[in-house]
């Protein structure tokens, strides 16, 4: 048979037939875990191993990480905890419903990035000993670290690639240690509650009990969690390719809404760590001009939902400045976290917190099926026990009475 | 708030002192390889937008040793910065964000004019991050304060112990702290700033600031035991 000549590919036509396929032994960057095993060979320090059972989850380059489904140590936010609370509390009623066996210690500090990332006022020694004594403290109790804030893990891990690389930091930390009576102790991985919600995803599908396909979300992923020491994060092929970070995503299209695509979603927020606090003109201009008229323009989304302590505060809180001169304005923002609680029958008040936020999430809740008004109603009895003394604190039992 | 420009007459032995120390921090070498003046990290910063700030600029000042520069980056532009690192999209694996994160702290260990005037407003902060060991805390939401978060903030203001009683998890049940935090580890806190020589920079940015804290420290230091003799080590960033 003779052979027919074929005119040569086009470009373009060999880029549609190019499969891009990770594989962790191309990976442009080590994988430091590695270095954090050899070191424990080594006898530099000891590592706290993934307690079982564990979930694996792929990252950047292919590599597995895997993410504790029990036994996590709640290293929280302070912005959570402060100033958007019902982001800790979903977090924790997830971690019930899911019947996950967890520590929420006392025994943690802040990571204090937030105050290093703003103002310097600390240096590499000092950071890298508050992240070893919090790492100390959950190893001490026998639970795994599961990191609340995405600049609390980012901060974690850029520390860890620092005590790998700086033999003479890690002395000195083991010497600060030392003084508290403390080992020096690397968890085998560090993982964010996002990871964790990711890993868990599917059980929480099979626990929705709202009709959410009409629900339209955007999703803001958060800097600190896949830029910072970037081959870490969790990619899906499923998701957008491979090209961006499932997380979020992910969560978000399993328990049945909708994920929108507008053309900022790389930008940060505006948080700006200094700027929140001192310099909010920048962080209302940046919030509202580059990530909510844009996803309101382009998406058009029912609410946005993001990962991080910053995120959330900067998206929500920004909005309300902004109203006087942009009719775009008004996406209510949560977490990921707050958002499966609530498609899992949580409390808007109780649980979710809402309240605390300040963008008006009610006609949200309305579109979700929740009825806010009955449940607004519930939360103020609940106040009115609380302030007749019949109850000191509203309890789980409560929370989901 | 407008940072004020620095004195005009530096001389360059103080200008190259300060570079020296920017570039003798352990993490410099990891953070700078060189600059393509792509100009990929300008594109994705955030700040560029906003503010006569580019991430290229820092990233050529520091690689082309350009003392005049650096200078006026060390007195303006490294407080313009987000810290969000988008930066790191950079194609050459530059950092420029950690090294203003290095710049920024030279600025402070050194006690800049300009560190001081880009951190007023801010010590309340420190004092709550360094004192209590959370960061920011309930009690903080005030009308007055974040005037610009709506009627929120003054609804929060209004019912803050209440609401916070109104949640399930015991350690949340605080107004004055994001979370409660136990004597002994805000102890283990206090120690790892007088070690490392934290207290130190705060006395170059806050002499006021600096006293408070020390006087709060040093009983809960002394009750736990802690020799409080031991001086800071050098630096391990910073040989």
């Amino acid at each position: 048979m003779q052979n027919v000549p074929t005119a040569p590919l086009t470009f373009a036509e060999q880029a549609k037939q190019r499969i891009f396929k990770r594989d962790p032994d191309e990976a442009p960057i080590e994988d430091i875990r590695e270095e954090v095993f050899a070191l424990e060979r080594a006898g530099d320090w000891r590592v706290q191993r993934v307690p079982e059972p564990f979930v694996s989850v792929e990252t950047k380059y292919g590599r597995t990480k895997k993410i504790p489904v029990q036994r996590n140590w709640h290293h929280k936010s302070c912005g959570q905890c402060g100033h958007i609370p019902g982001y800790s509390t979903s977090i924790f009623w997830l971690q019930r419903k899911l019947g996950c066996d967890y520590n929420d210690p006392k025994d943690q500090t802040s990571c204090t990035a937030w105050n290093y990332y703003a103002s310097a006022t600390s240096n590499a020694a000092a950071q890298a000993a508050v992240a070893m004594r919090n790492f100390a403290a959950a190893d001490e109790v026998g639970y795994f670290p599961l990191i609340h804030c995405a600049t609390s893990y980012g901060h974690y891990k850029e520390v860890r690639n620092e005590l790998v690389r700086h033999p003479q930091l890690r002395a000195e930390v083991r010497r600060i240690l030392g003084m508290m009576g403390k080992e020096l102790v690397m968890p085998e991985e560090i993982v964010h509650y996002s990871e964790w919600v990711h890993a868990m995803r599917d059980e929480i599908a099979k626990r929705v009990v709202l009709d959410l396909s009409k629900i339209v979300t955007t999703v803001h992923p958060a800097c600190h969690y896949y830029k910072l020491v970037q081959e870490d994060a969790i990619y899906d092929p499923d998701v957008y390719g491979g090209q961006r970070t499932a997380i979020v995503s992910a969560t978000v299209k399993a328990v049945g809404a909708q994920v929108a695509d507008y053309s900022t979603w790389f930008d940060c927020c505006g948080f700006g760590f200094r700027h929140i606090l001192v310099q909010r003109d920048f962080s209302r201009s940046f919030a509202t001009q580059r990530k909510i008229d844009v996803m309101r323009e382009e998406a058009n989304p029912d609410v946005t939902l993001t990962h991080d302590t910053g995120c959330v505060t900067t998206l929500d809180k920004s909005q309300f400045a902004s109203k006087a001169h942009s009719p775009k304005i008004g996406i209510p923002v949560m977490s990921e976290a707050q958002f499966a609680a609530l498609a899992m029958g949580a409390h808007p008040y109780r649980v979710c917190q809402l309240h605390w936020h300040a963008t008006d999430y009610r006609p949200l809740l309305a579109k979700m099926g929740i009825d806010w008004e009955a449940r607004w109603a519930e939360f103020q009895q609940d106040l009115k026990r609380l302030e007749s003394g019949e109850a000191q604190y509203l309890t789980w039992e409560d929370a989901d009475a | 708030m407008p940072i004020r420009s620095a004195a005009p007459e530096i001389p360059q032995a103080e200008k190259a002192r300060l570079f020296a120390q920017v570039t003798a921090d352990e993490r410099y070498k990891d953070y700078m390889y060189g600059c393509y003046e792509c100009g990929i990290c300008v594109a994705v910063c955030p700040s560029a937008r906003f503010y006569d700030f580019s991430p290229r600029k820092i990233a050529q000042a520091v690689a082309r040793e350009d003392l005049d520069i650096f200078w006026e980056q060390m007195n303006k532009d490294i407080w313009d910065c987000s810290q969000c690192f988008s930066c790191l999209k950079c194609p050459r694996g530059n950092n420029p964000g950690g090294v203003i994160t290095i710049m920024r702290e030279v600025a402070v260990n050194n006690g800049l004019r300009t560190a001081r005037e880009a951190l007023e407003g801010y010590s309340r902060i420190i004092y709550k991050i360094m004192g209590t060991g959370t960061q920011v805390s309930p009690d903080m939401i005030r009308a007055d304060a974040f005037p610009d978060w709506g009627p929120t903030a003054q609804d929060t203001a209004d019912n803050l112990a209440l609401w916070r009683r109104a949640m399930p998890p015991e350690t949340m049940h605080t107004t004055t702290t994001s979370w409660e935090v136990s004597e002994k580890t805000l102890g283990e806190l206090y120690l790892i700033w007088h070690v490392t020589g934290v207290l130190d920079m705060i006395r170059q940015v806050d002499e006021g600031l600096h006293q408070i804290l020390v006087d709060v420290m040093e009983e809960s230091l002394e009750e736990q035991g802690f020799d409080l003799s031991e001086r800071p080590a050098a630096a391990p960033a910073q040989e």
